[in-house]
């Protein structure tokens, strides 16, 4: 087995026992903790803390995907095509809105609680992935195109089997960076009370408790890199599927 | 097929049907809607609707861009200034607790308009000193709008003047870690990818690490970095007296640090591995040693790429910075943290606005800059 795969199965591992049996960690925590204070997180249990987190994750990006996919399939046609440079600038502009912005301008509109987060994660969860489209639609040659267009196909068979499955390695690399920023997202997304790993790191702010920060740090850092991993080996199976080389890694910020 | 960008007029049209203000009884209380006439009054409002109806007559004939942007400025503007005198009016009687700010018309008005404008100078396609001199005019015409106090009675504003020496404070503060930040990160990133782009063997697992690290979630990254500064300030002599500690100001600098590589070293990495091999060739050709070829070639040529990198980090630091606040390192994140833990929205608008306008100015800026580099791209 190649290095990097023992390291993927042993961060896996290791997330897992900690989530499933804490106590077993207890004792390396310990001295992070102050005298007579809990040293695993005991308000909620932390996998299900870790669950509700990735949840979230999922149900902001698939929604998402779909839409930003959608547009990015709009612009791309001659119909929508008066709209390409906007939107190109639109991405441009707002990847410049850091995520922690769109987070607290949610608040006043819909409230505390799970909903600013969701909306938080849905609208930023949409640039990489529609850059990403924009990219691989736009990439396809000229010479495949005027193939298909030489095949007979119509503008739909066109996209379904020429355009959108050579552009979908790009588009799941969006993915990856959108679902990378929303799992960072969702964990300050518990400083407006919605559940994620991120409440045991804030948790563990306000009481002056380091143990609580680091094992919540710790397990989002570990949820992040697993998402990120996992996401990529889709990529690199999307790529493979096609018999493109691999490709370096796109840049998740958050 | 040209003209279907004119569909942006009719929700720009509808947004007058919505209410323009949002007033509330104190700062904490829950809004309640104000329409346009009950804003600025009939003879305002019937004013208000005229320039927009002119305005939306203009955009929908006009093709030119310039022309366009010629519409959408003034359209920008005068929404912003009608906001301004709307909440004076709204407030010259209400009692003094009562705060005004704008509603959902507004801000549909504001995105639309907004949007029309940058279509427009999308499509005007400026060169580099061209967008340099719009980010400077679109910056003083803001420092015009927020000095003339026409804008005085906004709730943001009445914010700000109950803390204006905080705001000043943390602003610095801002800056110092996300500036403060990039420079180290760059004065240790580009040798490092000098380094690297000799040695490729190590590139992938430096680069690997790098990846990883900007995976680690912020909020993770500056609370684990709690516990190695807290050591290191209370076991190695004179880092206390430095300023550092646990928390504060310490963590997020070094976490920001951290994000700070990945896109630095990348770049140094690819900008000069990308130097075309003929170029390298009439290089040592003429005698350069590899010193002179370093900095007379390749780094000269890898420039453009270095400055995206710088962009994308600059950028990334000022949004990021604000979680900084959670730890007690100070910013603009202190207002947003502050508001969302008083549900305070004028507040939270406070720290996230001017957030939001420094990564915009600071991303033109560098992006102008580096089309203007004597190696860039077309």
């Amino acid at each position: 087995m190649r290095p990097a795969g023992v390291l993927r199965l042993a961060l896996l591992a290791l997330t897992a026992a900690f989530l499933l049996f804490p106590a077993l960690f207890a004792p390396m925590l310990r001295p992070l903790a102050p005298p007579n204070m809990p040293v695993i997180y005991d308000r909620a249990s932390l996998s299900s803390l870790a669950l509700s987190h990735l949840a979230l994750v999922a149900a902001a990006i698939i929604p998402s995907a779909l839409l930003a996919s959608a547009l990015a399939i709009l612009v791309t046609r001659p119909a929508g095509a008066e709209f390409l440079p906007l939107s190109r600038a639109l991405v441009g502009f707002g990847q410049t809105f850091p995520p922690v912005a769109v987070l607290a301008l949610a608040v006043p509109v819909v409230g505390f609680g799970t909903w600013p987060t969701l909306i938080a994660l849905f609208l930023y969860g949409l640039l990489p992935i529609f850059e990403n489209a924009l990219a691989g639609l736009t990439g396809v040659s000229g010479a495949v195109r005027l193939a298909a267009d030489g095949m007979g196909m119509t503008p739909g068979q066109k996209l379904r089997r020429v355009e959108l499955p050579l552009a979908l390695p790009l588009m799941i690399e969006g993915v990856r960076i959108s679902a990378v920023i929303a799992v960072s997202t969702a964990a300050i997304g518990s400083t407006v009370a919605a559940r994620s790993l991120g409440e045991v790191i804030i948790a563990g702010l306000n009481a002056n408790n380091l143990s609580f920060v680091v094992q919540g740090g710790l397990l989002t850092a570990a949820l992040a890199l697993i998402v990120y991993e996992a996401l990529g080996m889709v990529a690199e199976a999307a790529r493979n599927r096609l018999g493109l080389p691999a490709e370096p890694a796109s840049r998740p910020a958050g | 097929m040209r003209g279907r960008i004119s569909i942006l007029l009719v929700p720009l049209a509808a947004s007058a049907l919505l209410p323009f203000a949002v007033f509330r009884a104190n700062r904490i209380a829950a809004g309640e809607p104000r329409s346009l006439i009950e804003t600025l009054g009939t003879a305002g409002a019937s004013a208000a609707l005229l320039a927009l109806g002119l305005a939306i007559a203009a955009l929908m004939v006009i093709r030119q861009p310039l022309w366009r942007l010629g519409v959408a400025v003034p359209l920008l503007v005068s929404l912003v200034l009608a906001m301004g005198w709307g909440a004076a009016r709204l407030g010259a009687d209400a009692p003094t607790a009562a705060r005004i700010g704008p509603g959902a018309g507004f801000w549909i008005a504001l995105t639309l308009a907004g949007l029309l404008l940058i279509d427009a100078l999308a499509r005007l396609r400026p060169g580099p000193a061209a967008r340099l001199g719009f980010a400077a005019g679109a910056v003083a015409l803001v420092w015009l709008l927020l000095g003339s106090g026409v804008l005085a009675e906004l709730s943001v504003m009445e914010e700000y003047r109950s803390r204006s020496a905080a705001f000043w404070r943390e602003g610095g503060r801002h800056l110092w870690l996300a500036f403060g930040s990039f420079g180290v990160a760059m004065a240790a990133g580009v040798p490092l990818g000098i380094a690297l782009a000799r040695a490729p063997r190590l590139r992938q697992p430096v680069l690997g690490a790098l990846t990883a690290v900007q995976t680690i979630p912020s909020i993770a990254l500056f609370g684990m970095l709690i516990l190695p500064l807290g050591w290191v300030a209370a076991n190695l002599p004179g880092a206390a007296a430095l300023g550092i500690r646990g928390i504060g100001m310490a963590p997020a600098f070094v976490a920001l640090l951290l994000y700070s590589l990945l896109p630095i070293v990348a770049n140094t990495v690819a900008g000069l591995t990308g130097v075309p091999r003929s170029v390298t060739e009439a290089a040592d050709g003429m005698g350069l040693t590899r010193r002179e070829r370093l900095w007379r070639v390749d780094i000269p040529l890898a420039a453009p790429v270095i400055v995206a990198a710088a962009r994308i980090v600059l950028v990334q630091n000022i949004g990021m910075a604000t979680v900084g606040a959670l730890i007690g390192a100070g910013g603009f994140g202190t207002f947003v943290f502050q508001g969302i833990g008083q549900t305070a929205t004028d507040l939270i608008l406070l720290g996230a606005l001017p957030t939001v306008a420094l990564a915009f100015v600071t991303s033109a800026v560098l992006d102008a800059a580096a089309g203007l580099l004597p190696g860039a791209a077309p």
